[in-house]
C-alpha cells in the first residue's frame, strides 16, 4: 500500500526530499513554491506546480514579450481578448466567431499519429470551451527534409492522426500549409487551428463562481496517457533523437486519442449551453485537472474543492498526483448550479457522456483537493493558475546574422536563356514546398456540415455561417521562416502580411489575427532575441494593419541539441465576407480573360524559394515589409471583389509570380498567353522575386480595374489574356499545362507513395461468404 | 413530403442530408437511433458519418440500435431507404443490401470529386437521372471499397442491381467499381460517394446530388 503524502504530513516531514528536479522545476521555483505554501509541498501539489508552473502552460519565457499584443489598441469587433482559452470577434449579424492555432509538436515527433490527432482534439475543445460549436479546422506542417527517411516516418503519420482525428469529428479542414526543411528534422512543426461560430449570448467564459456549484467531470475516463506532457515533452530540450522518438521513454508522455467520444462531447456540451445549465467551463488539456480546476477557481471569485476519488479512472492504480497531471483527452470540466445538476446529467446521458460530480465551489480562497477523506492539496489557486514565475530571459543578436545577411543570393547564377528559365520554373514548382498538395488535402474531409466555400489550394478557406444571409467567414494560416531566420521582426510582419493577402484576395475584409510562436530554447540569448524581435514585430504590424491578436500559443524548445530551428511565427488572419456568394477562387476558369499583376515587382530574392531550391542557399535580407501596399492592395481587392469586376484572384509569396502563374493555371485547367516584360528588368526577376503585396487576377474588365487600381494607388501591369492549354511566355518555350501538371503532381506521391490502387484483386478471406 | 433523417451517436452528415431534402423540395424530420417506433416518414435517410467511432466495424453497431428494426421492418415492405457512406455501411451490416465495405485499398482516407455513371435510372432514389448519365459528386472514406463474394457479384450484376459505378478512376478499389447497390425492389439503395455534398453551386463541385433526394419525393408519390 502506498502512503498519501497528505498536507498533515507534509507538515510533518519538511526535510523529506521531493523529485522536484524530475518534473522539470528548477531549484528557486521549488524554493518559492515552500514559501507560498509555508511548508513543503505534497507530492500532489508539487505535481500540480510542476505542470502549471512549466513553460507550455505558464508562458514563463514569454510572458513579458507578449504583452505587447495586450497593448494594441483596442478593436471594435474584440469581444474578447488575450487570456481567455480564444479570442472572440464580432463579425456582424449577432454572430461571433472565435478561433484559436495551437501547437504539438514534440508529441507529434514522438508518436506522429496520436501527437497530431490529440493537437486537433486539443484546440477544438479550447474552442468549444467558448461555447461555440466549432466549424473547421487548418493544420500548419513543417518536417525535416522531404527525402529523410525520418520525414517518411513522421509525415504519414502526422497526416493521417490530423485528418483521422478531424474526420471523424465532422469538422471540414480548409487549408493551411506543408513545408520542409532541414532544421525541422528533430523537430517537426503541427500547428492546428480551429474555428468555431456562436450567436453573441452565447458566449461563455472559464470560471468557477458562486458558492455551493458542482463542479462535473465529463467525458472520457481518466488513464495513465499524457502524464507530464507539458513539463516533460513541450518544456524541454530533447538531447538527441533517440531520446526524443526513437526510444519508447516518452511515449507514455503522448496522450491517445478518441474523436468518437470528443464528438459526443461537442453535441453534448452545446445542447447543455443552449439549456443554460452551465455557469462556468474549462476543457483538460495540458496539465490536465491541475489545470482545469485552478484556472476556473483562480478566474472566480471564491475557492473550490475537489474529492479526487470520485474521478472515474480507466487505471485504478493511478496515484492522486498522476491523476491531477493525466492529459488524458476529451475531458471537460463545468461548473453547475445545484438544481441544474439533473438536467446536466441528463444530457449527458442522452449522448452516452459520463459525468461525475467531482466537487464544489467554496466560499473560501483556496483549492482543496482530498483523496478518500484525506487532504492531499491545499493551495491558494492562483498562485498554480497565474502567478507562475515569470522570466526576463537575456536576449543577444545571433552572432552569424551578420554573415548570414552579408550572404546575398545577388551573387548566385541565374538562368539566362528562355530554356534555363523554365527548368527553373518547372523546378520550383515541382519542389516539396512548391508542388501539389493533394497526397495530404485528399486525407481530409473538406465538405462536411456543407458550408465549405472554399479551401485549400485556394489561399484562403471560406465557410458560410449563415445560410439565409450568406453571411461567412475567411480564414489563412501562413509562416516563412526563411524569412523570419533572415530577419525575425520583418520575417513576422511578412508572414502577418501573407495571411492578411490571402484572405483580402478571396474578397474578405481582415479582421483579427491569432498565432503560434515556435522557436529554439529560450535559455538561449540568440533564440530569445529571435523570439523578442519576431513578437515586437507581430505587433507592431498588427498596430500598422489595425487588426487584434486575439491569443495565440507559443510552443518554445524546438531544437535538437544545440541547433535550434529557424524562428517559425505562424499566423492565421481572420476575415469577414459579407456575401460569401462574392468569393473569387484562385484559378482561371474561362478565355479570353485579361490578367493583371496587381503591386510592385523589385529585385527581391533574399529567403526566396528559388535560392532555396535552386542552390540550398539561404541568405541577404527578406523582401522588404511593405504595409501600407499590403493595406491599399487588401483594400483594392475587396472593391473588386465586391463590385464583381475580378473573376479570380492569387496572391503572390513563394515562388512569386512563377508558383502563382502555375497555380491558376493548373486549378481548371486553363493556360494563357503572357508577356512579363513590363513586370521587371527582366524575366528572371519577374518570375521569382518574392516583393510583397502583390496579387494576380483576371477580369474581362481591365479598363475598369485599372481606373479602381490607380485610384488605390495600386500598380497594375497587363500580362495577357487566359486561354489554351499552355503557358506561353513571350520570349520563353512554351510551358504545356500537361507537362506543368505532371512534374508539379508527381513529388509527394513519389516520396511518400502512390495514391493509386490496384482495382478488382481481393485479398484473401476479405470476400463474406453469404 | 418528410423524409427522416437518421441521428446515430457519431453521424456526420445528418446536417448536409436534411439541407438536402430541403433543398429538394422535401420535409426533413430528424429521428433519434435510441428511439423505438420510426415515426410516421415517407423516406429515411442514413447520412454519413463515423457512427459509434466505427468501432468493431464500420456501421456494425449502428446497425442494431432500436430505431434500425422498425427502419429494417418497413424498409422490408418498400419503405424508400437511402444509405450515404456510413449509411451504406450500416445497411449492409443490417443485411439489407448485399456486400461488405472494407478498408480502402491504398489504406488512406480518401477525399475528392468523383465520376460516376448511373447504371440504374429507375430506383426509388434515381428516377430523376437518365441510364448511363455521368454525375460528379464527393467521395470521401476510409473504409469504402466495395466486396462480395465473385458470384454475388456476378447476380447483382444480372440482376441490374448496381446503381452507380465509378467511372474515370477509382478512388478506393471497390470491386468492379462498384460505388453503390439496390435492393431487389429498387426501393433500398446504397451508395460511398455523398449526394448531399452536391447540391449548391456555392459548397459543391456540382449540383449533380440534388437528383438522389428530388427522386424519392417522385417515387413515393408514384407509390
Amino acid at each position: 500500500m502506498i502512503t498519501v503524502d497528505t498536507v498533515e504530513r507534509a507538515v510533518g516531514t519538511p526535510d523529506e526530499p521531493q523529485p522536484y528536479t524530475e518534473l522539470g522545476l528548477k531549484d528557486d521555483e521549488y524554493v518559492r513554491i515552500r514559501d507560498i505554501l509555508g511548508r513543503r509541498p505534497t507530492t500532489a501539489e508539487l505535481a500540480m506546480y510542476s505542470v502549471m508552473w512549466s513553460e507550455h502552460c505558464s508562458y514563463k519565457s514569454s510572458k513579458v514579450h507578449l504583452r505587447q499584443f495586450g497593448d494594441l489598441p483596442r478593436s471594435e469587433a474584440l469581444l474578447v481578448g488575450i487570456g481567455e482559452n480564444a479570442g472572440v470577434v464580432d463579425v456582424g449579424d449577432g454572430y461571433a466567431v472565435t478561433f484559436k492555432v495551437e501547437s504539438h509538436n514534440h508529441p507529434s515527433y514522438v508518436e506522429p499519429y496520436q501527437g497530431a490527432a490529440t493537437g486537433v482534439g486539443g484546440i477544438v475543445r479550447d474552442i468549444l470551451t467558448m461555447g461555440a460549436r466549432p466549424v473547421a479546422v487548418m493544420d500548419s506542417l513543417r518536417f525535416g527534409r522531404a527525402d529523410a527517411p525520418d520525414t517518411a516516418r513522421v509525415l504519414p503519420g502526422v497526416v493521417a492522426g490530423v485528418g483521422g482525428y478531424g474526420n471523424c469529428l465532422g469538422l471540414p479542414n480548409i487549408g493551411g500549409e506543408l513545408s520542409f526543411d532541414e532544421c525541422y528534422a528533430g523537430n517537426p512543426l503541427v500547428n492546428a487551428l480551429c474555428v468555431g461560430v456562436m450567436r453573441h449570448e452565447d458566449l461563455r467564459l472559464a470560471k468557477a463562481e458562486g458558492a455551493g456549484n458542482r463542479v462535473v467531470l465529463f467525458g472520457a475516463r481518466t488513464g495513465g496517457d499524457g502524464i507530464g506532457g507539458v513539463s516533460v515533452l513541450a518544456s524541454e530540450t530533447f538531447a538527441d533523437a533517440a531520446e526524443a522518438g526513437l526510444s519508447p521513454a516518452k511515449r507514455p508522455s503522448v496522450q491517445v486519442g478518441d474523436p468518437f467520444t470528443e464528438k459526443l462531447l461537442i453535441e453534448a456540451c452545446l445542447e447543455i449551453f443552449a439549456a443554460g445549465l452551465v455557469t462556468g467551463i474549462q476543457d483538460l488539456g495540458g496539465a490536465g485537472l491541475s489545470c482545469a480546476t485552478s484556472e476556473l477557481a483562480s478566474a472566480g471569485t471564491g475557492g473550490m474543492h475537489v474529492d479526487l476519488d470520485r474521478v472515474p479512472l480507466r487505471d485504478s492504480t493511478l496515484t492522486p498526483a498522476e491523476i491531477l497531471m493525466s492529459e488524458s483527452q476529451e475531458r471537460m470540466c463545468a461548473i453547475v448550479e445545484p438544481g441544474k445538476v439533473d438536467d446536466f446529467l441528463a444530457v449527458c446521458r442522452r449522448w452516452d457522456v459520463q459525468a461525475t460530480v467531482i466537487g464544489e465551489v467554496t466560499d473560501g480562497d483556496r483549492l482543496t483537493v482530498d483523496w478518500h477523506g484525506e487532504r492531499i492539496v491545499d493551495v491558494p489557486p492562483r498562485t498554480v493558475a497565474h502567478e507562475g514565475p515569470v522570466y526576463e530571459r537575456p536576449v543577444q543578436r545571433p552572432a552569424d546574422l551578420d554573415d548570414l545577411r552579408a550572404d546575398d543570393p545577388a551573387a548566385l547564377p541565374r538562368p539566362t536563356t528562355g530554356a534555363e528559365l523554365t527548368a527553373h520554373w518547372l523546378a520550383v514548382v515541382s519542389s516539396p514546398d512548391g508542388a501539389d498538395k493533394t497526397w495530404v488535402t485528399e486525407q481530409y474531409d473538406r465538405y462536411v456540415r456543407g458550408n465549405t466555400v472554399l479551401a485549400q489550394p485556394d489561399d484562403a478557406g471560406v465557410v458560410r455561417i449563415d445560410e439565409d444571409t450568406h453571411r461567412g467567414i475567411a480564414l489563412a494560416l501562413d509562416g516563412n521562416a526563411r524569412y523570419a531566420r533572415l530577419d525575425p521582426y520583418a520575417g513576422a510582419q511578412l508572414n502577418l502580411a501573407e495571411a492578411y493577402r490571402n484572405v483580402a484576395v478571396s474578397g474578405a475584409r481582415p479582421l483579427a489575427v491569432t498565432n503560434c510562436l515556435n522557436f529554439g530554447s529560450p535559455e538561449e540569448p540568440a533564440v530569445m532575441w529571435q523570439f523578442a524581435e519576431a513578437v515586437r514585430g507581430l505587433a507592431d504590424g498588427c498596430r500598422e494593419l489595425g487588426l487584434p491578436v486575439t491569443g495565440g500559443n507559443v510552443s518554445l524548445y524546438n531544437q535538437t541539441g544545440d541547433v535550434a530551428i529557424n524562428p517559425t511565427p505562424v499566423i492565421g488572419v481572420l476575415g469577414v465576407h459579407d456575401d460569401v456568394r462574392r468569393r473569387v477562387p484562385s484559378g482561371w476558369r474561362a478565355a479570353g480573360e485579361t490578367v493583371l499583376l496587381l503591386g510592385e515587382t523589385r529585385a527581391e530574392f533574399g529567403g526566396s524559394a528559388w535560392a532555396s531550391v535552386m542552390h540550398g542557399h539561404l541568405g541577404g535580407r527578406p523582401p522588404a515589409v511593405a504595409l501600407p501596399a499590403e493595406k491599399a492592395l487588401a483594400a483594392l481587392l475587396a472593391g473588386l471583389v465586391g463590385e464583381g469586376l475580378v473573376t479570380s484572384a492569387h496572391d503572390l509569396s513563394d515562388g512569386g509570380l512563377a508558383q502563382a502563374l502555375a497555380e491558376s493555371a493548373l486549378r481548371y485547367g486553363t493556360g494563357a498567353a503572357l508577356d512579363l516584360s513590363a513586370v521587371a528588368g527582366d524575366a528572371f526577376t519577374a518570375l521569382f522575386s518574392e516583393s510583397g503585396a502583390r496579387a494576380v487576377v483576371t477580369t474581362t474588365d481591365p479598363g475598369s480595374v485599372r481606373v479602381t487600381a490607380d485610384w488605390a494607388g495600386v500598380r497594375v501591369t497587363e500580362l495577357g489574356t487566359t486561354g489554351g492549354d499552355a503557358l506561353r511566355v513571350a520570349d520563353l518555350p512554351e510551358l504545356p499545362l500537361a507537362e506543368l501538371r505532371a512534374a508539379w503532381t508527381a513529388t509527394l506521391p513519389a516520396l511518400f507513395g502512390s495514391p493509386e490502387v490496384t482495382v478488382g484483386s481481393v485479398p484473401a478471406g476479405t470476400v463474406p461468404t453469404s | 413530403m418528410r423524409i427522416g433523417v437518421i441521428t446515430f451517436p457519431g453521424s456526420l452528415d445528418d446536417v448536409d442530408a436534411a439541407r438536402a431534402v430541403r433543398l429538394a423540395g422535401g420535409e426533413p424530420v430528424s429521428l433519434w437511433h435510441a428511439d423505438d417506433h420510426l415515426e410516421d416518414v415517407d423516406a429515411v435517410v442514413l447520412p454519413g458519418g463515423f457512427s459509434y467511432g466505427d468501432y468493431l466495424r464500420a456501421g456494425a453497431i449502428a446497425a442494431r440500435a432500436p430505431l434500425m428494426h422498425s427502419v429494417v421492418a418497413k424498409a422490408r415492405s418498400g419503405l424508400p431507404v437511402l444509405g450515404i457512406c456510413n449509411g451504406f455501411q450500416v445497411l449492409c451490416e443490417a443485411g439489407l443490401l448485399p456486400g461488405a465495405l472494407t478498408r480502402n485499398g491504398h489504406l488512406h482516407f480518401r477525399n475528392r470529386d468523383q465520376a460516376l455513371r448511373v447504371e440504374r435510372a429507375d430506383t426509388a432514389w434515381t428516377g430523376s437521372y437518365t441510364a448511363g448519365q455521368r454525375i460528379v459528386v464527393p467521395v470521401k472514406n476510409g473504409e469504402g471499397r466495395y466486396v462480395a463474394a465473385p458470384a454475388d457479384l456476378d447476380r447483382l450484376e444480372e440482376e441490374g442491381r448496381v446503381v452507380v459505378r465509378y467511372v474515370e478512376g477509382n478512388p478506393n478499389g471497390s470491386l468492379r467499381d462498384i460505388a453503390g447497390v439496390t435492393s431487389a425492389d429498387g426501393r433500398i439503395v446504397g451508395l460511398m460517394p455523398h449526394p448531399e455534398h452536391a447540391v449548391e453551386d456555392l459548397t459543391g463541385p456540382s449540383t449533380d446530388g440534388l437528383g438522389f433526394f428530388t427522386s424519392v419525393l417522385t417515387a413515393v408519390v408514384a407509390a
